[in-house]
């Protein structure tokens, strides 16, 4: 059970999960390198606990098989898995004690002398005074460390977390957060970490795979997946995109040029993941901090360099680092500009006049043959 | 009543007086319970505590003489029925948990949409009186009758004759009849509080346990049994309790041979007319029930889980 050094990989090949007519997850090919702490993120229903469950055992994939280093375990029953999961309700046996929960695992495999490994646990995730507390007499960020105990004593290959954070308070959750990625780092186990939240997935992992209706959208770096989204569902569910809807004016070796009404665009060749041949449509997206707002006075020290667009202010909400603004342009409704707070203009106001202006190595290009608002979080989503 | 009349002449503290009031309230709701209590409970045992300390004649009338010699000489008299009693109302009790337990798991996690069918079927025979579903086991083990043809065929009440469960080839009057019916009768009692006890077990528990390594048989085991403990006790309690004082199954299936210590109470209560003895009976088993049933509780560690 102890860690293989050599091809530790989960490995998914072609693994989906039916129920009757419907389709949790789409065969899939995942590949989470060893020691990773990997994220699968999405809405709910998007198919990732699923995915995390059949990686667990404890859902039968339809078709596909599970790999762990080199071995086959698409077959095995969770008990003969070197893979433990921190579940989303901790499901904590409520008749043991701490230290027991945590000893569980051990016992189960024989091994007689658990008390050193369960108080080295306990230490670990700073519990140590709580050894023999009932789990009910702990709050819930205490049981969900005990969780994460129980499971780690075990030195899984793979660590799987279901939303584990899902219950706590927003404060807590941060601190988890970081306290999880330390934890990941000391052991250096895998950890595949299901979660809906965004920013969750991005300050832990070190890949992510954004899954959307039974399907992985996209993998990559968080970074990368938040300055090169290649669909509309993770330019809109990884932070905010502002999206607009352009037709190819011109294309040339590194700079494709489009044109939005009388608007003219420009951006990288390189980061257009759309057909590039003049007169088709193309839907191209900036992050709302790269863009810079100017008052429609000021239009002249704008340099031409820079890709500019007009509108008026509809609303500013001040949130002390920055201050955000949405902009009614013709090209885009909802225009989103988030800017830091140095220097505040006292005119930006609503109403007021604007020039929007930002540099085009920062645009990126989409296919508009898919929803503008694929991944738009609505307020009822937002938890 | 009185505080709500006096409340427009004494207007100055309006917040006290409802606050008195509410925490007044469930000691009210207690009442009739405990008046229940009292009349059909309390007074009735010390009226049979004195019953039992009487010397005397149905003819001359009893009289409270403090003759404790009367619990000496029941015991002694009466004391092979006492080891019989405990000794079926066990076997049946373990029975009921044998039979019972697997059922109550198959309704608790198995059954889904069935589930509420099934309970219904388990307290279905509630519907027809006790004496009457008694005297139809009486029917279905009687001489000749199909189910000692089958046994006798299969050469099974041979052995059980020789364990001295039955005789002569019989089922009717032996005791086996007895503990059967006692089995029969209070199962559903045992069934009902482990369907809910077992059914309050989160589901998610034998994931995490077969997660943790354990196999299907060790998550019982380590698990579900022990979650399920609040219900074994009960059930058990609720089963053996009755089944000791028992005499319906005894009188019924049995014989003179397997006569319980309720028989014993009940026809020295109303043919006998020996009250004094009857009284003392019933306060032996009471007291050794209640022994048992402690030592049984502080055994099995639950007694913050019933």
């Amino acid at each position: 059970m102890t860690q293989k050094t050599e091809g530790g990989d989960v490995r998914l090949a072609g693994i989906s999960k039916t129920y009757g007519a419907f389709t949790a997850v789409h065969p899939l090919d995942l590949t989470v390198p060893q020691g990773s702490f990997f994220a699968l993120l999405g809405a709910s229903g998007c198919g990732k606990t699923t995915t995390l469950r059949m990686i667990a055992g404890l859902e039968d994939p339809s078709t596909g098989t599970v790999s762990l280093g080199s071995t086959d375990v698409t077959h095995l029953p969770p008990y003969k898995r070197p893979v433990n999961t921190v579940f989303q309700s901790y499901a904590l046996f409520p008749h043991l004690d701490i230290s027991e929960n945590v000893a569980f695992g051990l016992r189960r495999r024989g091994i007689k002398s658990v008390q050193k490994q369960v108080d080295e646990m306990l230490e670990l995730v700073q519990l140590g005074q709580f050894a023999h507390r009932k789990p009910h007499q702990l709050s819930g960020g205490q049981q969900q460390r005990v969780a994460v105990a129980r499971a780690l004593i075990n030195h899984p290959q793979v660590l799987l977390l279901d939303e584990p954070l899902g219950a706590l308070d927003l404060k807590l959750r941060r601190q988890m957060q970081l306290e999880l990625k330390r934890i990941q780092t000391e052991v250096g186990i895998t950890f595949v970490h299901v979660t809906h939240d965004q920013e969750e997935a991005m300050t832990m992992a070190d890949q992510v795979a954004v899954m959307n209706g039974g399907r992985v959208e996209q993998l990559g770096a968080p970074a990368d997946l938040y300055e090169n989204p290649r669909t509309t569902f993770v330019a809109n569910f990884l932070g905010t995109s502002n999206l607009i809807q352009a037709e190819i004016a011109a294309t040339a070796s590194d700079v494709t040029t489009v044109t939005c009404g009388d608007v003219k665009l420009k951006l990288p060749a390189g980061r257009c993941r759309a057909q590039t041949s003049p007169g088709d449509r193309i839907l191209i997206g900036v992050r709302p901090e790269k863009v810079s707002i100017a008052h429609a006075d000021d239009d002249a020290t704008v340099p031409d360099s820079r890709n500019r667009l007009t509108g008026r202010i509809v609303a500013s909400s001040f949130i002390g680092v920055s201050t955000q603004f949405i902009v009614d342009s013709p090209s885009c409704a909802d225009f989103e500009v988030y800017v830091q707070n140095v220097e505040r203009d006292a005119r930006l106001t609503p109403g007021t006049e604007v020039v929007l202006h930002w540099n085009p190595e920062h645009t990126f290009g989409l296919d508009a043959d898919q929803a503008i608002d694929a991944g738009v979080q609505s307020v009822e989503d937002a938890s | 009543m009185t505080l709500t009349e006096a409340r427009p002449v004494k207007a100055e503290p309006p917040v006290h007086k409802p606050s008195t009031r509410k925490r007044l309230v469930p000691y009210w709701l207690l009442v009739p319970g405990i008046l229940w209590l009292l009349v059909f409970f309390a007074l009735p045992l010390v009226y049979q505590a004195s019953t039992s300390l009487q010397t005397g004649s149905l003819e001359a009338g009893f009289k409270v003489t403090w003759h404790f010699r009367t619990y000496l000489d029941a015991f002694g008299e009466y004391w092979p029925q006492f080891v019989r009693s405990l000794l079926y109302a066990g076997t049946a009790t373990i029975l009921c948990l044998l039979l019972g337990y697997p059922l109550a798991y198959l309704i608790a996690f198995k059954a889904g949409r069935w589930r509420n069918l099934v309970l219904v079927l388990v307290i279905a025979p509630f519907f027809t009186s006790f004496l009457i579903r008694t005297l139809a086991w009486k029917t279905i083990l009687a001489d000749g009758g199909p189910v000692v043809d089958v046994l006798n065929t299969l050469h099974i009440l041979d052995l059980t004759d020789f364990l001295g469960w039955t005789e002569g080839s019989r089922l009717l009057a032996t005791p086996l009849a007895v503990v059967c019916g006692l089995t029969y009768n209070f199962l559903p009692f045992m069934i009902l509080p482990l369907y809910t006890s077992l059914e309050r077990i989160d589901g998610k528990l034998h994931e995490a346990a077969g997660d943790l390594y354990a196999s299907p048989a060790t998550t019982f085991r380590k698990v579900t049994f022990p979650l399920s403990m609040p219900g074994v006790v009960s059930g058990t309690l609720l089963t053996f309790i009755p089944a000791a004082g028992d005499y319906v199954n005894a009188e019924l299936l049995g014989s003179t041979d397997t006569k319980m210590v309720g028989s014993v109470i009940q026809s020295q209560f109303l043919r006998v007319l020996d009250y004094p003895t009857a009284a003392a009976l019933s306060f032996i088993l009471m007291a050794i029930v209640l022994v048992m049933v402690t030592v049984y509780m502080r055994k099995s560690g639950t007694e913050d889980l019933v």
